[in-house]
């Protein structure tokens, strides 16, 4: 299947690998309390909303994290409000236009809880919630996959910052909120939509960048044939 | 490739390798300045050693220099440490007058290699003042603090500010050290230098000669804390909690640390260790020279836990050196200990002398959880606290200070 279809498509362009680097940057809001954390959400600069979404995961983590977003799990953790972490867990940054809009769902849902609780949770004051921003820096490595089976050879090489830019980062810059490899798959009309759809299936935001890259290796390989095709 | 970055690459991976020259090659040929106050002794000083030779190996222009102080100067800035880290110090107008002439003076020294710089970091507050002196300076420059910050003492902090709010960005190791200043703060955790002799694998005869050279006992468990002898890092806390683990456990500890060349109260605190572990059996009060990082390294590799049981810390690369030799860690809950001890999976993190000697004496009883958590801590390190991430990180940031305030520098136009 997949020699037949890597005839290259004149539809197509070549896919330019490109890799990022981002660094963190302190915004001055913190949160001690729900108010307060409703107050920064509102008040922090959009690229705060996406590092808490995106960006944390070029930093330190743990395995595997047990939340999708820091906002959910600082919910949990430090307010102890696991109602709330779940509500704010499951909001896909992917479904929304802007940032904006993913703001205004964040704010909803805490608005909900402070108008039901009696109290405002709150947490000690070395456990509050720092909001981060931060700035990416995006590189030209200068290869290019002509043909899709490339993809089986290129991704298991790439850095984790070229799998962030094209696996992470690409579900806010592509029309469809998809990966770049699934958007660059499109080109082949019909021909890789099983591949596309293996790879969209692909849940991004519970794994490590290097855990990504062997999950959307194995997907590959399964497709390709272990990349020999 | 170069022969040292190559030497990295088989700790890291090529990829990591690939990362950072593609980051270092809009930079190349840049001249760059480090200063701090001493080239040995402290966690500062240790990574500069390091990250300087790197950036030269990417092609940048790099140089280290170092201020040079007087003894009311070094007292005026361990004040200044102590003072960003909380304690309500007074510094007398003598104190500050030596403080702003020695950074003249190191300052008119340095001009012109300041000045013709394209990007100079100044690390922590002994040379704060430098960019004051140098009104023709050309590059970026920018502040780099390694202290706790989270709560300065306001005058001292004050006057530190006033010294630091030119500069073109800052940079604080955690989020909760940034302070309020009128330009880009950005955040980057410290690293360690994987082949350095404090870091690199030894040989198993090597690790062992540490119990013979000591006198420590083989078949004792062997505890061990390694920092300054500072009341920050809490040694007599840390005796304290040997103290009630060994009612359970039979244990041994060493408290090994040197003195830093700009710390003048290291050995007063030195002397009320020793009184207190004066009648202890199975204490060991270690003082070592600046240049025992093979020692260091050895008894790490030796120890079953390692302590940090520090009471304020700016990052902790201790923990980070114990962590990498797959150690778990009893860490105090404080700065960027946080960010490295995470509690129940790579070691614990305590409150209280008595919270040590609890965990203590837990892992010693399973030891099958004990290797787990050393197992989890050295890959923590090997992916988020080595100097390569470091390294890409100064990077980012040249670049991103180069472009002011985009969110997203795109190279590739």
């Amino acid at each position: 299947m997949a020699e037949q279809a890597d005839n290259k498509s004149p539809f197509t362009q070549p896919f330019n690998i490109k890799d990022c680097a981002l660094v963190a940057m302190a915004t001055g809001y913190k949160a001690q309390n729900l108010r307060e954390f409703k107050e920064g959400l509102l008040r922090v600069h959009e690229s705060s909303i996406y590092h808490h979404f995106w960006g944390r995961f070029l930093e330190p983590q743990f395995d595997e994290p047990e939340y999708s977003n820091d906002f959910a799990s600082w919910v949990y953790r430090r307010l102890n409000e696991k109602a709330l972490a779940e509500k704010l867990s499951v909001i896909d940054p992917t479904d929304y236009e802007d940032i904006d809009a993913i703001r205004h769902d964040l704010v909803e849902c805490i608005e909900d809880v402070l108008y039901e609780n009696e109290f405002v949770p709150w947490t000690r004051a070395d456990e509050q919630f720092h909001f981060v921003r931060s700035q990416i820096v995006v590189l030209d490595t200068g290869r290019y996959m002509e043909i899709p089976s490339d993809l089986s050879f290129a991704v298991p090489e790439m850095t984790i910052g070229s799998i962030f830019y094209h696996f992470i980062d690409a579900r806010r810059r592509t029309e469809d909120g998809s990966d770049d490899f699934s958007a660059w798959l499109t080109g082949w009309g019909d021909v890789y939509n099983d591949l596309r759809l293996k790879l969209m299936a692909v849940d991004p935001f519970f794994s490590s960048l290097k855990e990504l890259r062997f999950q959307v290796t194995h997907v590959l390989e399964e497709y390709f044939g272990g990349g020999n095709s | 490739m170069n022969e040292l970055l190559d030497r990295y690459a088989e700790v890291t991976g090529m990829d990591v390798i690939n990362h950072i020259s593609q980051l270092a090659a809009p930079l190349k040929g840049m001249k760059v300045v480090h200063v701090n106050s001493t080239r040995e002794g402290g966690g500062v000083a240790e990574v500069l050693r390091k990250l300087v030779p790197m950036m030269d190996a990417l092609g940048l222009d790099v140089k280290w220099e170092v201020l040079e102080g007087n003894p009311l100067f070094y007292q005026c800035t361990k004040g200044f440490h102590n003072a960003i880290q909380g304690f309500q110090i007074d510094l007398s107008e003598a104190m500050l007058e030596a403080y702003e002439t020695v950074n003249a003076e190191n300052a008119e020294r340095l001009r012109s290699v300041l000045e013709e710089a394209d990007f100079v970091f100044i690390h922590d507050p002994q040379p704060a003042p430098f960019l004051s002196f140098c009104p023709n300076r050309r590059g970026k420059w920018v502040w780099r603090c390694h202290i706790d910050c989270s709560r300065p003492y306001r005058p001292v902090w004050k006057y530190l500010r006033k010294w630091i709010h030119s500069y073109d960005a800052s940079i604080f190791s955690l989020a909760q050290f940034a302070q309020f200043l009128p330009h880009h703060q950005y955040l980057i955790a410290p690293s360690i230098d994987p082949l350095s002799e404090k870091n690199i694998d030894l040989p198993e005869e090597e690790i062992k000669g540490v119990f013979e050279h000591f006198g420590l006992k083989p078949d004792l468990p062997l505890i061990l804390q390694v920092s300054r002898f500072d009341r920050f890092k809490d040694p007599l806390g840390v005796i304290d909690a040997f103290r009630q683990s060994r009612k359970m456990v039979p244990l041994q500890l060493v408290l090994a640390g040197g003195g830093a060349t700009d710390d003048p109260e290291g050995g007063k605190v030195l002397d009320e260790v020793r009184e207190a572990a004066e009648d202890e059996e199975d204490v060991h009060v270690l003082l070592l020279p600046p240049d025992a990082h093979r020692t260091i390294n050895a008894l790490q590799r030796a120890s079953d836990i390692v302590l940090q049981k520090s009471i304020k810390e700016g990052f902790g690369l201790t923990v980070t050196e114990a962590m990498w030799k797959g150690k778990p860690v009893i860490g105090g809950d404080t700065g960027g200990i946080r960010l490295q001890v995470v509690d129940h999976f790579t070691g614990f993190r305590v409150r209280s002398p008595e919270g040590a000697a609890l965990r203590i004496r837990y892992l010693l009883h399973n030891m099958d959880k004990l290797k787990e958590m050393g197992s989890r801590a050295k890959r923590l390190v090997l992916e988020n606290f080595l100097l390569t991430r470091h390294l890409r990180e100064y990077l980012a940031l040249m670049i991103g200070v180069l472009h002011g305030l985009e969110d997203r520098i795109d190279m590739t136009r």
